[in-house]
């Protein structure tokens, strides 16, 4: 399968009568995007903010971070919610690179985040070096959790969908291909380097901890074989209210850079083969089922070694460690990412389940560790809601605006998925 | 500035008191350096000086902990130093579980800097140091030339109040803390990185070494349970409505302790849940989906248990660090042994 990313590289985002892009700059129409979001009617009001980096802004709380992109051909972007779930993957797919469209609005209940345009909190999140188009939307009176997150992930995935349409008939700025051949060629290519693939956890813990595979629920799937390119179209979509900082936004499922690796050392050091998609389901016959199964599959597949990610923490270290376990035990070696929750003073034990097979492993930092977030100019969103989101306490919201809170609370700060430079080590 | 004043604490051995048959020597202490000290002196090159040296034998340290303690603290607070320095005790483990000992008590209650010296089986390593900067030195005496430089070292970066390197840089034993920090290279060109060392065979390093994990037997079931006083303790949350105690809806500092005197079941009105780490649409519905009041107080009628505890204790999960579990705990069991409750149901969301 093979793709080609044609990018245009978005300097600024601006607003305007209409939806175009014109030399590094993409202007928006509010209208336009209002009408789109309010088409549903579960969406009381809406309003769209730009927060470009460098600037005092901060939005929280933030739900999803979406990259815009949009088929030339070859199907359509984010199968299975805005068009047919036909496979993707394949062709031309153009894409509004340097920004993002955030979803922001009154919190759907807890474990939404912050990013921080400046100041200390925007090292920490790798969404303050993008221009980012915010979407702040709420309900109407009476929704129930389920439908207001619902409402949110599809209005995200739409205005990015639809401001990358502008995009679709120009020519890009530069083009990028990927491709995956299937299982005989690919290993007839490179006979003699070692099979790899990639193990990827998708947070489907439930009660609004889940991501979406072609529309489909992740908790109801059985492990399964994915090309890396039909991410970058947006087969797998996030589903809001997953802890903010080791969640993986659409964007990282979009931009996946464990996928970005191997491709580069495809073909050199290793024979990157694909992705196995599993779960992170809560009771223990479902850990039992989904390990089994990618063990199977990584046998099957005949690999010689894999990354394994997790998404989450707590419940899901058990998925991470049985997923290890069990693949070393057919022989076939294992790295993994995780991230720790070792404490505020960093004492404790940083992950709830381990295993002595468990001997490469890559760390994305404590995230009980406390960060001071100095107050900013400007707030998109709700600045009260620091106090209930996860990482936050009573005191998190101090007199002078600042906030005291663990990375926990900044989007994408300890990222599962290798998308950070944050380390621990031990002292 | 002066030089930094130095309080050494050695044992009888090594202050040339006498071996085992002196081990039972009560706190005493000399002004200036005594054996080893000499040698610090002259590591310190002028920049610090001990002043005085205090010394207990090893035998007596162990077995009245709390009384040499204050002693030894007492002696060592006379001297007005900036700097304590224990030992080091090589692979003695009496000795070691006394330098670590006095290091503690010194950072706790004099509030400056302590460094002591120890070889990394010693038994003083296991129990002082996540409290106490443990250089590493070799199983025995012979190591002395080796150690008191890198004790001496880190000591005055200590009282100078320097930033330290990491455990490998400056000599000491990893205290078990973990600290983040900016890297080069960002975590997935990291990972594969190592996954190639892997499957080479080439040497790599870990980021996070895996911890000897905490498996807890089960306990033996309860023989008559219908004798029984069964109390509920959750992690999942569920408090009186409003929170009283305000439980963090992650990484709790606290648990709480709430009356079911009177309580049948718990109702949407009374009770919610303080959790944030899951949808509280079902558990607020009805919070004996996670508290399961409503059928402990069926049991009771049946006469299955003899009764449930007058008192449930509840806590949040979410991102809640290990130590905090555990502390909560032990305070938890503590109680419900002194109230004579035999057996508990846990319940987690």
């Amino acid at each position: 399968m093979k793709l080609e990313l044609g990018y245009f590289n978005v300097k600024d985002v601006v607003f305007g009568d209409t939806t175009r892009y014109e030399n590094g700059v993409l202007t928006v129409s509010k209208k336009e995007l209002s009408e789109l979001v309010l088409e549903d009617q579960r969406i009381k009001d809406v309003d769209f903010d730009v927060a470009r980096p460098g600037e005092e802004v901060r939005i929280i709380p933030v739900k999803d971070v979406i990259e815009p992109r949009v088929k030339v051909t070859g199907g359509t972007i984010f199968p299975g919610f805005l068009g047919k779930p036909t496979t993707v993957g394949e062709g031309r797919t153009h894409v509004l690179k340097g920004m993002a469209v955030v979803t922001c609005g009154r919190i759907v209940g807890f474990q939404e985040g912050i990013i921080d345009m400046s100041g200390p909190g925007a090292e920490y999140t790798p969404f303050s070096k993008l221009v980012n188009l915010v979407v702040v939307a709420n309900p109407v009176e009476g929704l129930s959790q389920h439908e207001h997150e619902e409402a949110l992930r599809i209005a995200g995935l739409k205005v990015a969908a639809y401001v990358a349409g502008c995009v679709k008939e120009k020519e890009p700025e530069e083009i990028k291909v990927y491709e995956t051949k299937p299982l005989p060629q690919a290993l007839k290519e490179y006979p003699d380097l070692p099979k790899v693939a990639y193990v990827y956890q998708l947070q489907s813990q439930g009660l609004l901890h889940d991501t979406y595979v072609y529309g489909v629920d992740a908790k109801k799937i059985i492990p399964t074989l994915i090309y890396p390119t039909e991410l970058m179209d947006g087969a797998i979509v996030s589903g809001n209210c997953v802890s903010a900082c080791d969640k993986n936004p659409t964007y990282v499922h979009q931009n996946n850079p464990v996928v970005e690796e191997l491709y580069r050392r495809h073909g050199k050091d290793i024979n990157f083969v694909g992705i196995i998609i599993t779960n992170e389901n809560v009771t223990l016959a479902d850990k039992e089922r989904s390990s089994d199964y990618t063990a199977k599959l990584a046998e099957y597949l005949g690999l010689d070694g894999v990354i394994i990610t997790e998404e989450g923490f707590g419940n899901p270290d058990t998925d991470l460690i049985m997923n290890c376990r069990k693949i070393e035990e057919k022989g076939i070696k294992t790295v993994l990412i995780t991230d720790e929750y070792a404490g505020r003073d960093g004492a404790s034990q940083s992950l709830a389940d381990a295993d002595p097979k468990a001997d490469a492993v890559v760390t994305a930092g404590n995230a009980n560790e406390v960060i001071v977030l100095p107050p900013m100019k400007k707030v998109i969103g709700l600045v009260d809601t620091a106090a209930v989101i996860a990482g936050g306490s009573q005191k998190a919201l101090r007199e002078d605006g600042s906030i005291e809170i663990e990375l926990q609370a900044i989007t994408g700060a300890t990222s599962e998925v290798g998308f950070t430079r944050l380390s621990a080590v031990t002292l | 500035m002066g030089k930094f004043r130095v309080v050494h604490y050695i044992n009888q051995f090594f202050a040339g008191l006498g071996g085992e048959e002196k081990a039972d020597l009560p706190p005493q202490d000399k002004e200036g350096p005594v054996g080893p000290g000499t040698a610090f002196n002259a590591a310190f090159a002028g920049e610090a000086e001990i002043v005085g040296t205090v010394i207990c034998g090893d035998s007596y340290f162990n077995e009245h902990q709390e009384e040499a303690k204050a002693d030894i603290l007492e002696r060592i607070k006379k001297y007005n130093p900036d700097l304590v320095v224990a030992g080091p005790a090589f692979n003695a483990g009496r000795y070691g579980m006394a330098c670590g000992g006095v290091c503690k008590a010194v950072k706790e209650t004099l509030n400056i800097p302590a460094v002591t010296g120890m070889f990394k089986e010693n038994p003083g390593v296991e129990v002082y140091k996540k409290d106490v900067y443990i250089v590493e030195t070799a199983g025995s005496a012979a190591g002395m030339r080796e150690a008191v430089p890198k004790m001496a070292k880190l000591a005055l970066k200590l009282a100078k109040g320097e930033a330290l390197g990491t455990p490998s840089e400056e000599g000491y034993i990893p205290r078990g803390i973990r600290k983040n920090v900016f890297v080069e290279e960002y975590g997935a060109k990291r990972a594969v990185d190592m996954l190639v060392k892997k499957l080479k065979g080439e040497p790599y390093t870990t980021e996070y070494p895996m911890p000897d994990f905490d498996r807890v037997p089960p306990a033996p079931a309860v023989k008559d349970l219908s004798k029984a006083t069964v109390a509920l303790v959750t992690s999942g949350g569920i408090v009186p409505k409003g929170n009283p105690d305000k439980i963090e809806a992650s990484s709790a500092s606290r648990f709480g302790k709430y009356d079911l005197e009177g309580v049948d079941y718990l109702t949407p009105e009374k009770f919610q849940t303080a959790h944030g780490g899951y949808d509280p649409t079902y558990a607020n519905q009805d919070p004996n989906r996670v508290l399961p009041v409503d059928v402990m107080r069926e049991l009771e009628r049946e006469g299955v248990i003899g009764k449930l505890h007058r008192y449930y204790y509840a806590t949040v999960g979410n991102g809640t660090s290990v130590a905090s579990a555990k502390k909560f705990a032990q305070e938890i069991a503590k109680e419900l042994i002194a109230d004579g409750v035999q057996a508990v149901i846990l319940t987690s969301t």
